[in-house]
Formats: structure tokens, sequence, C-alpha cells
């Protein structure tokens, strides 16, 4: 294709969709500028600096893990509630909760266990008090056995939420169901606080440093952070490609009624989407707190929104989307600090979650339900 | 469900002013009698503060929820970034207001008067609203929540920012104060003025009963925000009974059937929208800012779904139903609970420190540390209280408490019986 071709495929493009081409203008803008102060050099036009600056490869590099960490996280959290949107039909806004309570429950396994033998009171060790903190390198068993935990515990919270609040109102319509989510978000979150308080604790602290290049250093919870979110990933892919169950999962989140006409027994699935919804925010809570090594009552609340932003940028419905979105939504929260001041780089990510939704509402990806 | 029949039953028997303040009436009593059960002989003083607070409590969520209602019981849009367009009408009252020499520390501002700065205020909030509004009421209900809680967050975190706290343009400094906040004219202080100023001999016999000064100007702040909100009442039933209101419900029913009428429903929605966040603007500015301090921490998404909350326990589409629901969640669900925590008899003993100590307790067959524990911490409770209880309506009573009320979209009642054409009667 000549480039007078593409000149004028974008000329065509701008003229169409003016809201998109103000979007590709910008991502050009800032990937230029990216090259530029990565060159080192700073362009100047009319007496104001236009683009460049200085930024090292490694800064960038470290930038760009610290944005894969915290997306992949977010992104196996955002499996569940793309799911959850696409087979029940409604914004679940107490998943960021659910991810709360995975992380506490498995933190509690993995914490006490690993301070049994100290001398410190139990009840306190229950409170995160008086035990050494935990590392995948040195411990890496027990954070195992509180990463189970976390799985099959938020797995057990999430059914019985569904039996008590959402299985009695199948039938009502999306807000009603956002609504009593709502109430089920403030519920839980509160629930963790009457036991935990509402301080802050630290859990996890990093064993070993791996020096990757200059200036760029993962830590050995990091590291496990991204094997298990990778494998939990594939695992998830497998599922619905290969399995009956992930093809009626598929089958429902297109059309409800033709799934049960086929004799998919929905019910059933709606159970399994929780268990595989929930499983998954339970280790990505974990998880997250694994990486960041402390543990508080509102931190999936906070993070809510960020997962909302993963599975809407990724396309309802779409577990790869949300995947995928998950990534891209940490990587603009961390790359945003190369333009942003620090204090702005979350309201980024939050205005890439409004440009998407104005522009395309079904996600960068296009609109492939569940698959 | 009999329970709450009835009570919705009585309710209904009485007309709508004679209802909120029988309901107001109500609180007041029962803050009152707790008052007096465990105030010694600070007891007057006690429930003047009980009823002052409150009362502040209960006006602004009902100019709140009453701008909600507007919004999504007549007009179908979901909004949930309330507390964002709070914090943009209470920023602009602040920076319009606060003084142009504060002093070491404080963040100058415009210096102008407060009322200009109310006003400015809810003008902002409307334009804000405008502009979230344009692009995104082509979105879905679920969309939209998701765009204006996601506004909300990114309205907080600018004001938040350190690169706002001071600038200068055009020679003029202002600025948000960053995360330290702001502080400006206080609308506490004028209603302060005002009642130790004409109100003086009602302050003298205040005091002769032993309610203290500063109570009593509370007490006085909370009846102008219920006057606020009494007067938006007014407003906002006079629009709801106008043509437009009933394009507003028509649009709620079946937003197609309004266009293929030749209604501009975007203009509406857009008109409607605007005049919520106004209100919720000026809300923002006299409950968050009415000690005349503001800072970005009082503006988290949370008080959004306070607000839900009431509205859905008033039920929506209902004027009256709003101020109800607000009186209830703001005082039943929200005040009450703190108060009874911080005074209930914990069987003489202190609370254990944590959960955990209080349920080995149990191991031994005593369960005094648990109650003791929960008691202490009711004020933690009280958020999983009001997170069941919006389940509970939601499942139960979609409607709360007046919003079977269904306001017709029509100006003649549609429902009367038809006249008898050889069809079957409806019974």
């Amino acid at each position: 294709m000549g480039i007078a071709e593409t000149v004028s495929d974008g000329r065509q493009l701008a003229i169409e969709r003016p809201g998109a081409g103000a979007v590709a203008a910008v991502v050009l803008y800032l990937v230029a500028d990216l090259a530029t102060k990565l060159l080192g050099t700073t362009v100047y036009a009319l007496g104001f600096r236009v683009m460049g600056g200085a930024l090292t490869v490694g800064s960038l590099a470290s930038m760009v893990l610290d944005g894969l960490l915290v997306g992949l996280a977010v992104g196996l959290a955002g499996i569940g509630l793309s799911m959850t949107y696409s087979i029940l039909d409604f914004a679940n806004f107490a998943h960021g909760d659910t991810v709360t309570v995975g992380a506490f429950l498995g933190w509690v396994a993995a914490y006490v266990t690993a301070n049994l033998a100290v001398s410190a009171p139990l009840t306190d060790l229950f409170l995160f008090n008086g035990g050494a903190q935990l590392s995948a390198s040195a411990s890496w068993v027990l954070v195992l056995f509180g990463l189970v935990v976390a799985a099959v515990g938020t797995v057990a919270v999430v059914l019985v939420v569904d039996r008590i609040v959402y299985r009695p109102m199948r039938d009502s319509g999306n807000i009603a169901l956002l609504i009593a989510s709502i109430g089920v978000a403030l519920a839980l979150r509160y629930l963790v606080a009457f036991v935990f308080s509402t301080q802050t604790s630290g859990v996890a602290t990093s064993g070993t440093r791996l020096q990757l290049f200059a200036g760029v250093a993962i830590t050995d919870n990091e590291i496990a952070l991204l094997v298990v979110a990778v494998v939990l990933m594939l695992g998830v892919h497998l599922l619905l490609q290969r399995t009956k169950l992930g093809k009626a999962m598929r089958a429902m989140a297109d059309n409800e009624d033709l799934a049960r006409v086929t004799g998919i027994p929905t019910e059933r699935v709606v159970r399994l989407t929780w268990v595989l919804g929930g499983a998954l925010a339970g280790t990505s809570g974990y998880l997250l707190v694994l990486e960041s090594g402390t543990i508080s009552f509102n931190f999936g609340w906070i993070l809510l929104l960020l997962i909302f932003a993963a599975v809407i940028v990724g396309g309802i419905g779409s577990i790869y989307g949300a995947m995928a979105g998950g990534v891209l939504i940490g990587l603009v929260d961390s790359l945003a600090l190369i333009w942003l001041p620090s204090g702005l780089t979350r309201a980024a990510a939050f205005a890439v979650l409004i440009v998407v939704l104005l522009l395309r509402p079904s996600g960068i990806f296009g609109g492939v339900s569940t698959a | 469900m009999s329970g709450f029949e009835d009570v919705r039953d009585r309710l209904e028997a009485l007309p709508d002013a004679a209802l909120v303040v029988s309901f107001l009436v109500g609180i007041w009593l029962l803050l009152t009698l707790l008052a007096f059960a465990v105030g010694g002989a600070q007891s007057a003083n006690l429930a003047a503060g009980f009823v002052g607070s409150v009362t502040v409590l209960v006006g602004a969520y009902a100019i709140l929820t009453l701008a909600l209602n507007l919004q999504w019981g007549y007009t179908g849009l979901f909004n949930i970034g309330i507390a964002g367009f709070m914090a943009v009408g209470a920023y602009t009252t602040a920076i319009l207001t606060a003084p142009v020499d504060p002093g070491a520390g404080g963040v100058p501002g415009f210096g102008l008067p407060l009322l200009v700065g109310l006003l400015g205020g809810m003008v902002m909030a409307a334009i804000v609203g405008a502009i979230a509004a344009l692009p995104a009421l082509r979105l879905r209900a679920d969309y939209l929540a998701i765009v204006t809680v996601a506004l909300s967050e990114i309205i907080r975190l600018f004001v938040n920012w350190g690169g706002v706290a001071e600038v200068e343009v055009f020679g003029k400094r202002f600025g948000t104060g960053g995360a330290t906040g702001i502080s400006f004219k206080s609308p506490d202080e004028v209603v302060a003025t005002l009642v130790n100023g004409p109100g003086q001999p009602l302050v003298a016999a205040a005091e002769s009963v032993g309610i203290s000064g500063p109570n009593v100007v509370n007490m006085a702040y909370g009846l102008s925000l219920l006057a606020i909100a009494a007067g938006s009442y007014w407003v906002l039933s006079r629009v709801s009974d106008s043509p437009f209101g009933r394009v507003l419900k028509a649009i709620r029913e079946d937003e197609t059937v309004t266009q293929s009428l030749g209604k501009d429903t975007r203009l509406f929605k857009i008109k409607a929208f605007m005049i919520g966040c106004a209100l919720m603007g000026l809300a923002g500015a006299l409950f968050r800012g009415g000690a005349g301090y503001i800072s970005p921490a009082q503006f988290r998404p949370v008080i959004t779904f306070y607000v839900f909350a009431a509205l859905i326990i008033g039920g929506s589409g209902s004027n009256t139903g709003s101020i109800l629901g607000a009186a209830t969640f703001s005082a039943l669900l929200f005040y009450l609970p703190a108060r009874l925590g911080e005074y209930f008899p914990t069987f003489g003993r202190s609370a254990p420190g944590n959960v955990f100590e209080a349920i080995a307790a149990l191991g031994s067959l005593d369960p005094t540390p648990l109650v003791a524990y929960t008691v202490g911490n009711i004020s933690t409770l009280r958020f999983v209280l009001i997170g069941a209880v919006l389940v509970y309506i939601i499942q139960n009573q979609p409607d709360g408490l007046l919003g079977h009320r269904n306001e017709p979209a029509a100006s003649v009642d549609l429902r009367r019986p038809r006249s008898a054409d050889g069809g079957e009667t409806d019974e």
C-alpha cells in the first residue's frame, strides 16, 4: 500500500470517526515522544519543548515490568467480572471486595501456618501481628498453600452470596442486580473490616532479587505472580476451548433462552461461572498482596474500577479481552508516569476507560463474546 | 412482609407534608429519648447535639437524594458519579470564596461572597454534568454508571494532585490545596452570625436549659439545610408536574415512543442531568464544606452509594419517598447505630482488641467479650447492615417505601376503568 493511499485512508478515518482519529493522533504523538525521549534528544518548535526529554531504557523497562505485573493480576480478576457480566448480564460491583476476601482468607491461612512455631499469641497472628513475613522463595509451600485456600475460600463465599442474594433475583433486570451487588460490596467490605480492623498490615516481603539487566530487577514474589497468572490464564483458555463447560458458557453468554432450549443446565453453568470467577478473583487478590506486601480491608474496592477498566477495554464478555485489557490498563497505569505527575497516573487509566466506552463500547478487540 | 405493608399503608394515609414532618419529629424524639437515657446531667445538651447532627445529615442527604431522583427516578439516568459532582460544586465554591490573602499555609482564592460562590458551584457542577452527559447519554444504563463513577474518581484525583494546589493564571493566585484541602467562607459561620445576632434571645433561652451555643448553631444549620431541601422539593415537584416533567417520565417509560412523538429526548435528558448535578454541587458545598473546609478525601465514591441506598430505601420515582429514604438512611441506619455503639453498656468491661480474642472467649462459654466487641465496632457493622438492607429491599420491595406511587407520564389518569363495551372488566 502506497503512502498516498495510507494518507487518504487516514483522512477518511478522521472524517468518519473524529474521536478515533483524535485518539490515534494522541497515541502516535506519545509513541514518537517516547522514541525521542529514549534517544535522549529534545525537539523544540517555536521555543517550546514539543517532545523529548530524558528517559533511560532501564527505567522504561522497569515501568513496563511493573505495569505487566499489576496488569496480569488485574486481568486475572477481570476474567471473573467479565464472565458474570456476560453470563448473568450485570456489572458486579462486589467483585473488588471478593478480591479482598480472597486475599484475606489466603493470607490468614499462610501467615498463621507459617508462624505457628512463633511464641506470639494465636489471636495476634490472625491479625498479621507478631509473626514473620512470607516470601515466595523462602516458604513457597506455604505461599502455595495460601493460594489454594484463597481460591477455595473465595469460591465458598461467592457461592453463599449467590445463593442468598443473586439466585432469588435471576429474572431481575441488570440494574436491580447491580444495586444488589453494591449492597453485597458494602457488606463484604465491612465484614472484613469488622474482623481484621481497618489497619494496613505487612504480610509478604521479597526473599531474593534477580537482576535482569541494568536498572531492572524482579523479586521472587513478582516471579510467582507472573508464573501463576500466566498458568491460570492458559488453564482458563483450555477450559473454555476444549471442554463442554466452556462451550456451554459461551452459548449462555450468547443467548440464554436458546441455551436453555438446547438442554444446557443453565443454573449449573451459572454456579460454575461463579466458581471459576470467584477462584480467579481470590487468587488475583492473593497474588497482588504477595507482590505489594501489604493488605488492607479496602484494597479490592480501590482496585475495582481498574478491573472494570480492564474488562471494558478488552470488551465485556471476552475472556481474552479481559486478560489483554488488564495488561493494557496495567501498562497505562504505570507508563503514564512518563508524561504525567505521579498523582494522575490512575486518572489516566480511568480516562482510557471512558474513552473506550464512548468510542468503542464493544472494547478494542471488537466485542467477541467469551472466546 | 405484612409489617412492611402495614407501615406503608399507614404512611399512605397521611398527606405528604405531614408524613415527612411526623417522620422527622419521630426521629428527633427518638434521639432525644436516647440522649436522656444516657446523658445524665448533660442530657439536654446531648440531645441538642444529636438532633443538630442528625438534622444536618437528613437535610444534606435529602438534597442529594432529590437530585438523584430527578436523574434516575424520573429520567432513568444511572449516575453513580455523585461524589464527583459534589466535589466540583464544593471546590468551585471554595475557590471562589477563599480569601485573597489567606496568610501562611492557606490557599488563596477570589474572596467573593458566599452566595456568589454557591451559585458558581452550582453552575460549574451543571456544566461538568452537561459535558459528562453529552457523549455518555448514548450509552446503556450500566455503561453510563461506569463512566460517571470513573469521572468522579478522575475529578477527585485531579483536585488531589499537587500540581493544582496553587496556580497562577493572569496574575491571580488560586488553587485546590491538593491533598491538604482548602479553607473558605464557612456556610456554618453565616448561620452562626445570624443565630448569635438576631437570634440572641433564642440562644440565651437555650443556654438557660443547658444547651450550648454551638449546638444551637448546629441545629440552625441543619434546619437551613432542611429548608433548602424543602425548596428543592417544591421546585422538583413543580418540574415533575410540568410538561417538561411528563416528558422525563415518558423517557423513563419508553424512550423510543417519546422520540417518535417528536421530543428531542437527548436535550431533555441533558437538562434533567444538569439540574440534578447543580443540586449535587450545592449539597457538596453545604454538606461537605459546612465548616468551611474541604479536602479530596471527603469525596470518595462511597458517598455516592450512600445516596443510592437512601434513594432505593425511599423508592426511586417519588420525591416524598426520596426525603423519607434520606431520613431513614441517614438517621436510622447511618447515625443512630454509631451513637448506640458509643453509649450502649458493654457489661462493665472493655471490649477485647480483636475479634479472635472475643471468639476465643466463647470457648469458655463467655459471650460477653464478643458482644462487647460487636457493640464497640458497631460503626463498622452499620455498613454491613446498610448493605443487607439494600439487598433486602431490592429483592423484596424494589419500590422502596413510596416508589410504588407510579407517577404516570400522562396528565390524565389512564388507569380509570374503561366503559363497558362488551369486553371483560378488569376484575
